[in-house]
């Protein structure tokens, strides 16, 4: 089991015939990706990669039947491959893009409103239910810009505002061979479509995720909503890492909603947050994985995760 | 990118919102002009820099004739201004704008910020002008009103309506209020603005609802719309190394520590940072070289890194993915090559072709260490930094 995708999700590509399109697909179909066709406005009626491209996402879903679609278009043109998207019906849109204007993305969401489509990212390395084994056999989903061989399919979900940081903590997992059910990047722009609560919610619900890692970073307060949802509602272990202890107050730290502004968004507010509703909080990136390792041999779960 | 009070200024009266009359110099001779030509009796001039707290470090001056305008600005151009928001060197005033003095009723605050839980702009707006939104938020927080808006469809009248009701806005002003309110909401979002603070905002004895100051920060991912921005951006204001970055398509931040850092992600960037603390060593810099980093770009970001004095060490953390360890190995080595490091240099790399990558670092016959993980590049880096000072002393 696994969490929005799995081996036989439909997805298709935006921006498919472009150079990170094309690089990203041609990764994604190596890794066993159930990649339908693509879509770039004016090449339909082509092939690319040896499937079809379709000029709309409309036509591209009347064509496949996909339900999921991975945005590489570029930051001027994606809130429109956004819209796009969810008017076609698509239910799960994974944006890779970086730098959309934070205001393209506030009308995005006004307009995503009470549709059915989940938007996850932008600004994400997206989302991986791994494969049967390590290097990507059939059998796993990958839509997104992360190296699919660091995975390998198991029990521990991640969700992660960060892109490398989340590739770290993956590795860790694998040195101590923890597999994943699913990893989520939900990007780390201030306005984004899926937040950590939909994601702790979706892992929560999952039979196959025993436990989950959370990396959050400063700015806002999704982490400290996330805290309240854990500290009600979660039934399995997280483990905890906030990047952006030594950031400076009022500088943006690459992403563009790692700010900390009016003192709000502090990475020591987070972390206390956390700790408060029970999730095991580690203070260097590189023990993400001993901790979570910790964590499930102190709940009894540790064989089941490794099994 | 942050802009100046009277590029603020300027840009939101195209969209009509309300600012006393004024114009920009840079000598004080214009400022002496400047004051003539406006015909007012009273006059303010105000250095620009990209930061608050002037006029109590004396950037800003009253002037009653043309003669006061002149050595008030002779005495804030070229002066070296300390404020909360400069640092500790201060930035030096190259410009001023003069403006018509007002007579104050009273002051208010006015700011539109992003609100990321609800995913929308909202307008603040409070009865405590001239103070710091932060410092009202925390002693007084009921007295901020706030009026989230879409920003396809702007602020609702009636929304700013009560917004000026709210903060005892005369009735008698409140129609000036609500058109300044839904004026700066749209400059707000026509301008791709990240920030609007009109602190104060005041009422004049004349009846008028006036930006006494105005503070502007726009979204740089929007700059692909806005072409005009390339002149307002002031190059004098930013860090020069940073401006370096820029052109390298490198996101570079200076900090105040002594070990340089070079990442790919800005999320392990961060990682990275608070990593070396942890080890007892500061960060002497965020720097991400991005997914696509090449040996040029890892070229520019070792040179960038070392033209900083203060940095003592420099460690090298890269999760290769996409981007493979041995193409970092590559360029690491050509820029040590180029540049010729004068301080310990600690390489950590991890993901595709790692093996490679550390063979070619072997390799090189270059002196750097190279480490296994985070922890033990963090704690190796602190301790050569360590050792290098110990010998030098």
């Amino acid at each position: 089991m696994s969490i929005w995708v799995d081996a036989n999700t439909r997805v298709l590509c935006q921006g498919f015939t472009g150079h990170h399109g094309t690089f990203h697909s041609e990764q994604a179909l190596a890794y066993g990706t159930r990649l339908v066709g693509g879509v770039t406005p004016g090449k339909g009626g082509t092939t690319h990669l040896g499937l079809p491209v379709f000029d709309t996402v409309a036509d591209a879903r009347r064509a496949t039947g996909a339900t999921a679609s991975s945005i590489y278009v570029p930051p001027k043109f994606a809130a429109a491959a956004i819209l796009e998207a969810a008017e076609a019906g698509i239910e799960l849109v994974v944006t890779i893009t970086e730098g959309i204007p934070v205001l393209d993305m506030v009308k995005v969401m006004q307009r995503l409103r009470g549709s059915r489509t989940r938007l996850v990212g932008p600004n994400c390395p997206g989302i991986i239910t791994p494969g049967g084994t390590p290097g990507g056999t059939p059998g796993g989903c990958k839509i997104g810009i992360m190296p699919g061989y660091i995975h390998k399919p198991g029990r521990v979900g991640v969700v992660s505002r960060s892109g490398t940081l989340t590739y770290e903590a993956v590795w860790q997992l694998m040195c101590r061979n923890l597999g994943q059910s699913t990893c989520v990047g939900i990007g780390g722009d201030p306005v984004n479509g899926t937040n950590f609560i939909d994601v702790l919610a979706a892992f929560n619900a999952d039979p196959e995720t025993e436990a989950v890692v959370l990396i959050g970073e400063i700015g806002g307060t999704a982490e400290e909503r996330a805290a309240e949802y854990i500290q009600s509602q979660m039934k399995k272990p997280v483990v905890g890492f906030i990047a952006g202890a030594t950031a400076p107050p009022g500088r943006r730290m690459g992403h563009a909603g790692a700010i900390i502004s009016g003192g709000k968004g502090t990475a020591r507010d987070k972390i206390a947050a956390l700790e408060r509703a029970g999730v095991a909080v580690t203070p260097s990136p590189s023990r993400i994985g001993e901790t979570m390792e910790e964590v499930l041999k102190h709940a009894g779960l540790l064989a089941g995760a490794r099994g | 990118m942050k802009i100046h009070e009277f590029q603020a200024k300027t840009e939101l009266a195209r969209f009509g919102v309300a600012v006393p009359p004024g114009r920009e110099c840079t000598s004080a001779d214009a400022a002496a002009a400047v004051y003539r030509e406006l015909g007012t009796p009273v006059c303010v001039v105000k250095a620009q820099i990209h930061a608050g707290g002037r006029g109590k470090a004396g950037g800003v001056k009253l002037v009653r004739s043309a003669e006061e305008a002149k050595s008030a600005a002779a005495a804030i151009l070229g002066k070296t201004l300390k404020t909360h928001q400069t640092g500790p060197d201060g930035q030096l005033v190259r410009r001023l704008w003069v403006e018509e003095g007002s007579a104050i009723e009273k002051e208010y605050y006015l700011g539109i910020a992003l609100d990321r839980e609800k995913g929308l702009p909202v307008l603040m707006a409070s009865s405590e002008g001239g103070m710091e939104i932060e410092e009202v938020a925390a002693e007084h927080p009921e007295k901020i009103l706030r009026a989230a808006f879409d920003p396809s469809k702007g602020l609702e009248p009636s929304e700013a309506k009560r917004l000026a009701k709210g903060i005892g806005i005369p009735a008698a002003l409140e129609t000036r209020a609500v058109a300044f309110m839904t004026a700066l909401a749209t400059a707000y979002a026509e301008l791709d603005c990240s920030l609007a603070e009109i602190n104060p905002l005041v009422t004049t004895k004349d009846g008028k609802v006036l930006a006494l100051d105005a503070k502007i920060n726009v979204d740089d991912n929007a700059a692909f719309r806005h072409p005009e921005w390339a002149e307002l951006r002031d190059l004098h204001e930013e860090d020069e190394k940073e401006i370096e970055a820029s052109k390298h398509d490198l996101s570079y931040i200076a900090l105040d520590g002594s070990i340089g850092c070079m990442v790919n992600g800005a999320g392990l960037a961060m990682a990275t940072m608070d990593v070396i603390q942890l080890y007892g060593g500061t960060p002497a810099n965020f720097l991400d070289v991005g997914g696509g980093a090449t040996k040029e770009k890892v070229t520019a970001a070792f040179k960038i890194l070392l033209s900083d004095e203060k940095v003592e060490g420099v460690l090298v953390n890269i999760f290769g993915g996409i981007m493979k360890c041995d193409v970092i190995a590559e360029g690491v080595i050509a820029a040590v090559r180029e540049v010729s490091l004068p301080v310990p240099l600690v390489v950590r790399l991890e993901g595709t072709n790692v093996e490679k990558g550390k063979e070619l670092l072997d390799e090189s016959g270059l002196a750097l260490t190279t480490a296994t993980s985070l922890d033990d590049a963090a704690s190796k880096v602190c301790a050569a930094v360590e050792r290098a000072r110990k010998a030098r002393r």
